[in-house]
């Protein structure tokens, strides 16, 4: 491996290096404050060795990896993710007893996982990276062992299996048909076999069920609901984003929405993730699971976009990604900020009064809502018309009215949580810590959120300049 | 740069209204009411240094009406700008919205005691994002501004309302959303239509006027603008979201939106719909009449049938506003003329009417007809501006309901003779419905166990007084308004008639289907596969 393969990879190189760095911190000299302290450093380390990874892309790193722009722009945003659920979770866990100082190890290790997936070209890359992250996920999910987190771990740990299985065939049913494992070489000549469609056919299903698209979707409630918040925060964001990702990858070399059966398969899916999604959000009392199944819907959108398969196309989604991801870990900072000890705050109750007795965090959760709901002034709003505009760039007309028919349910639900938080204040006080970093890193957040809402001209471009 | 600081101004100003209402409430009253007469100054002074009459349009060039523009790139990907345009008929409108935003300050005065600093905050926002809709020539800008509105009245409704509110709410903002992301997509549709034909992405107001395209394709894109504008208005299926929504607000949430909101509905289809798809525009213009015709003697009958004096007021308003459809549609310049004065007339006298309705309930505390009666004696001086509004709602001459809606019927007679007969029964209704509630609410006995009440005075006298002087000015002498908006009207007309010619000939129509077919298959599946 030459110096300049080795710049490119440094990103990859400096997260994994702090994951040991950790293991051994937290063996000599177990501390909350430090355990998280080295975690946001080393990632904030891996941030600024982007800059010359960027310098250099286009740079394939051995057969399995290529650290392009691509690449580097989506493990960007992964870092950036990591380090908000790093931060927002030293506030959590600052106010909980127990062991925690190997969540931070795990956040790496998923981490990890999905920058190895957004650089992937290479079949034994992608499960290597998918592996990783889920492997790591089963932890975070279940992390305070109890009742319910242990639940939703399993549960994720079952579905999480049976889809790897699922892709596992897929690959070797498309290595079987054309003998080899590498996107470039399959890319570059295509079959039509019934091998090459089948394999794609089970490939996909493993990446539903990892992105929660109906009919994969039944894991996705529990799992929001018994998760930790952060746990929750870093599956609705990070593992969401890497996943799509690779999908854009492998299906737009491979001329994926180009196939008519492939195609058919992801509108199918598309327009029941949108509608089913959010006819789930509107009978939703716990907000974990409202913003669960509200993932749903939105990555159905996102699917809208990728079904037209542009260059163009993909900039957008990935702008919609970024709007994605800000917002909800805005809307998951709040619950995090509102979770008293021994529970999270998931219950609408919690949010009652919110307005009038912590505005600040009201404003953020309103804000956040708006963006998902999709209203001006908010990352959600540029992004849901970006992805209109690549949806009927492509002249589907059927599911851009689809997007429009589902997000017009789902805001009923949206709305319903900001009608309560300006109710009048309930009788009796409600404990709210206030850890000085969250409120760094909310404010921080909630800024990019309504920033790319007001001014989006700038990420956009280089978004399109890096596809 | 006056254009984008009339917005950033109120927007600005909302900000240090709500901090100002954190330290005293007081404060915030004050402070936002010296905002908007600052602002109201302003424009007028405006309207005074403009001439609109002096530049003379020239077709498709809608810019040369334009009293000012200001436009830079926003999302240059896109062709999306800021672009703000100032022309008279936006002029009135804003003039319009910010005296009704004093009013509504005014109305609040005793009536909002909590919350106040935010309150006022949110009554700013609705004026500064009215303002933007008035102001955008950019559709994305358009739409952006359309959306924005709605976010300050969900909260004015949500917090402020009464018993009911959270359902009003939430129903306001459902249907209005719905609408408006129909017109999202006939907005992008219309983008893509324009960019394929000509190879320029714009969504530009001026360059997307007179976009060529099939008619079936037209017909799909101008129903997304309608049934947004439609919703707004209200037009007759789409009004329900009203009545909830005027009976829960509070005083100053009804002025805003029968005075502002409902306007906003007719300016679209004056500046954007008729304009932009002028072909299928004509195609549905007796549908839409009709509708129109339906709205007015729906609306007049049910208002009659109300008990709660806030929703009979609303649905007055659904009446007023079939007239606003029916002269759009009938698209000529006495109908056209006649809408301007309506829409400005109706918000003045609505507004005026909600707000008796928010004094009455201050002193009795209730709206239903059936507990109020013999008020006069009582309260004479609110009596007899009850009256005068009530007069003016019913279409009395002198008035300016009546020069409005009698120039609307004059031209929509030249067009559709049967419904503009049909219409004028809506002034029979209208002086039922008036004169039933004034009968109810001041003649008759007073209800024994009603006690004595202060009558009007000081503020409220003033904001009465303002409201009764413009009514009659309105009546008396419509001409300054008119002659400020003619220019506009004029330019928007000849727009219309160009393209329609344009499409008429025809020789360009069998190029068009091709292009448009050629790039989207799916933009025509409505109508089946064609050739």
């Amino acid at each position: 491996m030459n110096p300049t393969e080795l710049t490119a990879l440094l990103p990859l190189i400096v997260v994994a290096a702090t994951a040991v760095l950790l293991m051994l911190v937290i063996a000599f000299y177990r501390h909350h404050g430090t355990a998280a302290g080295v975690t946001a450093a080393g990632l904030v380390v891996a941030m600024i060795t982007l800059w010359p990874a960027w310098n250099i892309a286009p740079q394939p790193v051995t057969a399995l990896l290529l650290v392009d722009r691509y690449a580097l722009s989506f493990i960007g945003l992964l870092l950036l993710t990591g380090l908000a659920v790093t931060l927002l979770a030293y506030g959590y866990w600052a106010q909980r007893g127990g062991q925690r100082e190997e969540f931070y190890l795990l956040l790496l290790l998923a981490t990890l996982g999905t920058a190895v997936l957004s650089a992937a070209t290479h079949f034994a890359s992608f499960f290597l990276g998918l592996e990783l992250l889920s492997v790591s996920l089963y932890g975070l999910i279940a992390y305070p062992r109890q009742a319910d987190s242990i639940q939703a771990g399993v549960k994720y740990l079952v579905l999480a299996a049976v889809s790897a299985a699922f892709m596992l065939f897929g690959m070797a049913l498309v290595y079987a048909d054309r003998g080899t494992m590498a996107l470039s070489a399959l890319a570059a000549a295509p079959s039509s076999g019934l091998l090459w469609l089948a394999g794609l056919a089970l490939l996909l299903v493993g990446i539903g069920f990892k992105l929660a698209i109906v009919p994969f979707h039944m894991w996705i409630g529990d799992v929001y609901a018994g998760a930790p918040a952060p746990a929750a925060a870093f599956v609705a964001t990070a593992s969401k984003t890497a996943v799509f990702a690779i999908l854009l990858r492998f299906f737009l070399a491979l001329h994926g929405p180009e196939m008519p059966t492939v195609a058919v398969m992801i509108t199918v899916a598309a327009i029941l993730s949108m509608l089913g999604g959010s006819l789930l959000v509107l009978v939703q009392h716990n907000v974990k699971r409202l913003l669960a199944y509200s993932s749903i819907a939105h990555i159905g959108y996102a699917l809208v976009a990728f079904l037209a398969g542009s260059t163009t196309a993909v900039a957008n989604i990935a702008f919609y990604l970024v709007a994605y991801s800000l917002t909800t870990l805005v809307a998951f900072g709040v619950l995090i900020f509102l979770s008293p000890t021994v529970r999270d705050a998931d219950a609408l109750d919690d949010y009652q009064g919110l307005f009038w007795r912590q505005p600040g965090l009201a404003v953020a959760m309103t804000a956040a809502l708006f963006s998902l709901a999709g209203i001006p002034l908010t990352a959600g709003f540029v992004g849901k018309f970006l992805l209109l505009t690549a949806g009927l760039g492509a002249a589907e007309w059927l599911l851009a009215i689809t997007l429009v028919v589902s997000s017009g349910i789902s805001l009923f639900a949206y709305l319903r949580w900001i009608v309560v938080m300006f109710r009048d204040v309930p009788e009796g006080e409600m404990v709210v810590g206030k850890p000085v970093l969250g409120t760094a890193v909310l404010i921080a957040l909630l800024l990019l959120v309504l920033w790319f809402g007001i001014y989006p001209a700038p990420l956009l471009s280089l978004l399109q300049n890096s596809f | 740069m006056i254009l984008p600081w009339t917005i950033l101004f109120l927007i600005i100003g909302s900000l240090f209204v709500w901090l100002a209402g954190r330290w005293r409430p007081l404060a915030a009253r004050w402070m936002s009411l010296t905002v908007l007469a600052l602002h109201l100054a302003a424009l007028l002074w405006l309207w005074t240094q403009s001439n609109p009459s002096a530049s003379s349009g020239q077709v498709l060039q809608s810019s040369s009406t334009w009293i000012m523009e200001y436009n830079v790139p926003w999302i240059p990907q896109l062709g999306i700008h800021i672009h703000l345009a100032l022309d008279g008929l936006s002029l009135i409108l804003i003039i319009l919205t910010n005296f009704l935003g004093i009013i509504a300050v005014g109305a609040s005065w005793n009536e909002i005691q909590e919350r106040v600093g935010f309150f006022h905050a949110t009554l700013l926002w609705v004026v500064a994002s009215l303002t933007g809709v008035f102001l955008a020539v950019d559709l994305f800008l358009f739409y952006f501004f359309w959306e924005l509105m709605l976010v300050p009245l969900y909260f004015l409704i949500g917090i402020w309302g009464h018993k009911r509110r959270e359902y009003a709410t939430l129903k306001f903002f459902i249907f209005t959303q719905f609408g408006g992301l129909l017109m999202l997509l006939a907005i992008l549709g219309l983008y893509f239509v324009h960019g394929r034909t000509t190879g320029i992405y714009t969504f530009e107001y001026g360059q997307l006027l007179g976009t060529v395209m099939s008619p079936r394709t037209a017909f799909w894109l101008m129903l997304g603008f309608f049934v947004a504008f439609a919703v707004k208005l209200p037009a007759f299926p789409l009004h329900t979201w009203l009545p909830d929504a005027h009976t829960e607000a509070p005083t100053a949430g009804s002025v805003d939106l029968a005075g502002l909101v409902l306007k906003v509905g007719a300016y679209g289809f004056l500046r954007f719909l008729v304009p932009l798809f002028p072909e299928a525009a004509f195609r549905i213009a007796p549908w839409a009449m009709t509708l129109g015709v339906i709205g007015i003697l729906y609306g007049a009958l049910l208002a009659f049938a109300q008990t709660n004096l806030k929703r009979l007021v609303a649905y007055t308003s659904i009446s007023h506003m079939g007239f606003v459809l029916l002269g759009i549609f009938a698209w000529n310049q006495l109908s056209l003329q006649g809408v301007v004065i309506v829409m400005v007339s109706h918000g003045i006298s609505t507004g005026g009417l909600f707000l008796l309705v928010g004094q009455l309930y201050e002193r009795t505390g209730t709206r239903d007809l059936r507990q109020l009666g013999g008020l006069w004696e009582g309260l004479p001086r609110m009596s007899r501006v009850g009256i005068v509004l009530a007069l003016a709602s019913l279409g009395l001459p002198g008035m300016g309901n009546f020069i409005g809606e009698f120039l609307v019927l004059l031209g929509a007679f030249q067009v559709y003779p049967v419904l503009a007969l049909l219409a004028t029964l809506g002034f029979v209704f209208a002086a039922v419905y008036s004169l039933w509630m004034v009968q109810r609410i001041f003649a008759g006995s007073r209800p024994t166990h009603m006690p004595k009440l202060p009558d009007i005075h000081g503020r409220e006298l003033a904001l009465m007084t303002a409201l009764v002087v413009i009514i009659f000015w309105l009546g008396v002498r419509p001409q300054p308004i008119l002659d400020t908006t003619e220019p506009a009207i004029q330019n928007l007309q000849q727009i219309v008639n160009q393209t329609y010619r344009d499409e008429e000939i025809g020789d360009r129509r069998l190029e068009i289907e091709y292009a448009d077919n050629l790039y989207s298959p799916i933009i025509n599946l409505p109508e089946g596969r064609t050739p």
